[in-house]
């Protein structure tokens, strides 16, 4: 039983990182440019099947580098060409348009890489289990939770120690004063949307070695991923994580005691949040208006 | 202005006469297409269940238009409560009593009750925030559909049950034998509900969530309790988006996952800003040309899905008054 628990535990903390990586870049997007980008999911699985067609070329790591900066630059021209003559009109525009876009691109992955799961090969020195008593540890679970971790503190390093992140946190906080010091908004959205895409990539590339691969990876992540950010707090990063990782854990826990409610008891966490205190964990007052 | 100096409700709305009149023309040709549907339906190309399903789906628009296009609230979560209406049709049919109506009833009971909950978690958020709480509860309701194998059928869909007949005493209208007279019980409802609509748009809750779209900050100055309005107006627009969906299960005698999925909300708010969201009969149009799109390019391709995508993005990017926006706007030119 404590095996199992620990088992399911472990495993709830995986698919939490997963919400969670996937959640912050949907909420750098949103903190910024207000844009709920519901093509999230299109892009994470993109990522997953450029990786998944750099495999024979460059392995397992060289996919891991690559694929998600490609992911990356198809995030920038679709902000470029599709999202950014939306800014500034009502947020329903946006949301129909990514809406649409997640339609597209998970039929584009349909047409080129078929409706079928296809297998994405990690390496053998990743698979073998590290204990024979604690066998769901593997060394890739054990990697994906340290490179996570990574990208996290990478995000936080680059918003705190950058320019780039410094602007994007001010731009967060009052657009049009950042703009009025010079800052050219339009570019400073730009890369804010890449980065956000490029972890849902990295996230894709992750997903496709533990969830095998196909073109609905991208749906089955991101409902969750809303429900992290409105439990972590709108407007906050780290309410993001917490709330990408609580909700994780939680639907990993419910999974031993009531396998039925395993996504229920994430919304049921949401609605408690909502009603208790509907900024969200860490959110900040004001950000719900 | 009436008889005691108070003007009417025309006057508020800032309508012109002429303005007026076009109204009751457009709901005139509306009728008239609506009531001779079956006739013409097949003459160019559809059948009977493409038409009640137009009306339906229109049905469903509308609902949701009156939170969006006439309260200011986006909701992009509307399927759950048109799923709820279709499982709570089958169930009762299915499980209870085989009737179709006291099955409609529970439908939409269910539907409405679900949204007064949620409603009452959500009515204080706002914009953006609202939206993306109304999608993540929406797919609650599909995960309990879906996991819940033993009643609800899971991923296969609630089956083995039928329309029932309907007793009215002087007659028995057998729903089953013709689609024809089902066409003209789903107009019936349709009309019953929007008929209803129109009058709470017209009265004067109707007209203060007009002023809340308009102008929220300054309503709350007024003194009117926001949040209680916007938390009724999304129980209404709930209320009439489960009888869409009684009647939608119905027709196929059969509903699955997929009624309250989150894509279904989303072809909803789609409907409505393609007609138009600012006009009432928008979102019937935008219904209508939406539906008889989907069923032709899904009979001509497997890759339906990119064509709906690509029209969303032109309707956003192009279009974004929707069919009657363009229209109004023309001719005040």
């Amino acid at each position: 039983m404590t095996q199992l628990l620990l088992f399911n535990l472990f495993n709830g903390l995986i698919v939490g990182a997963f919400y969670a990586l996937m959640a912050l870049g949907l909420s750098l997007i949103l903190n910024l440019s207000g844009v709920i980008n519901f093509a999230h999911g299109g892009f994470l699985a993109l990522g997953a099947y450029i990786a998944y067609s750099l495999l024979p070329y460059t392995g397992f790591w060289g996919a891991l580098l690559i694929a998600p900066f490609l992911t990356a630059m198809l995030g920038l021209v679709a902000e470029r060409i599709l999202i950014r003559p939306l800014y500034g009109r009502d947020p329903l525009y946006s949301l129909l348009l990514t809406f649409g876009l997640a339609y597209i691109l998970e039929d584009v992955a349909r047409y080129i890489w078929g409706a079928q799961s296809v297998p994405f090969q990690i390496p053998a020195a990743l698979t073998t289990p590290l204990s024979s008593q604690f066998f769901f540890l593997t060394g890739y679970r054990i990697f994906m939770v340290l490179l996570v971790a990574a990208a996290v503190i990478g995000l936080f390093v680059i918003l705190n120690k950058t320019r780039l992140g410094i602007r994007i946190r001010a731009g967060t906080s009052d657009l049009e004063t950042v703009s009025t010091l010079g800052v050219n908004v339009r570019i400073l959205r730009n890369l804010n949307f890449g980065l956000g895409i490029y972890l849902a990539g990295l996230a894709g590339v992750l997903a496709a070695g533990m969830l095998g691969l196909q073109p609905t990876i991208g749906t089955s992540l991101i409902m969750p991923s809303f429900v992290a950010i409105i439990v972590g707090g709108l407007g906050s990063l780290p309410g993001t994580l917490l709330g990408g990782l609580l909700i994780g854990v939680a639907s990993g826990v419910t999974t031993v005691f009531f396998p039925s409610a395993t996504e229920a008891v994430m919304y049921v966490m949401m609605g408690f949040v909502l009603l208790v205190r509907p900024r969200g964990l860490l959110g900040e007052e004001g950000r719900i208006q | 202005m009436n008889a005691i100096g108070l003007p009417r409700s025309e006057e508020i709305a800032g309508l012109s006469a002429a303005e007026r009149l076009r109204n009751h023309r457009l709901t005139f040709i509306v009728w008239a297409l609506l009531l001779t549907m079956p006739y013409w339906m097949g003459a160019i190309g559809g059948y009977t269940e493409l038409a009640i399903r137009v009306v339906i789906m229109g049905l469903a628009a509308m609902s949701l238009n009156f939170l969006l296009g006439f309260t200011g609230v986006l909701s992009f979560g509307h399927a759950a409560y048109f799923g709820l209406g279709a499982y709570g049709v089958g169930m009762m049919i299915k499980y209870v009593y085989p009737s179709t109506l006291l099955g409609m009833l529970v439908g939409v009971a269910t539907g409405t009750l679900a949204a007064a909950l949620i409603g009452g978690l959500i009515r204080k958020l706002r914009g953006t925030y609202f939206a993306m709480v109304t999608i993540a509860f929406g797919q609650v309701f599909f995960f309990i559909a879906f996991r819940w194998n033993t009643v609800t059928g899971g991923d296969d869909g609630l089956t083995g049950w039928k329309r029932q007949p309907i007793d009215l005493g002087f007659t028995r209208l057998d729903l089953l034998a013709s689609d024809t007279l089902f066409y003209y019980f789903v107009l019936v409802m349709f009309g019953l509900a929007v008929a209803l609509m129109a009058l709470i748009l017209r009265s004067p809750f109707g007209r203060t969530l007009v002023a809340i779209r308009e102008n929220e900050r300054r309503a709350r100055f007024l003194g009117i309790p926001v949040e209680q309005h916007i938390w009724l107006s999304f129980i209404i627009s709930c209320f009439f988006v489960s009888l869409a969906g009684t009647l939608y299960a119905l027709l196929s005698n059969f509903t699955d996952p997929r009624a309250l999925r989150w894509d279904m909300s989303g072809n909803f708010v789609i409907m409505a800003v393609l007609g138009g969201m600012r006009s009432f009969w928008g979102p019937l149009i935008g219904a209508a040309i939406f539906v008889v799109l989907q069923d032709y390019v899904s009979s001509q391709t497997e890759n339906w899905m990119s064509f709906i995508g690509v029209f969303f993005v032109v309707i956003v990017l192009f279009f974004p008054r929707g069919v009657l926006g363009m229209l109004k706007r023309r001719s005040a030119k």
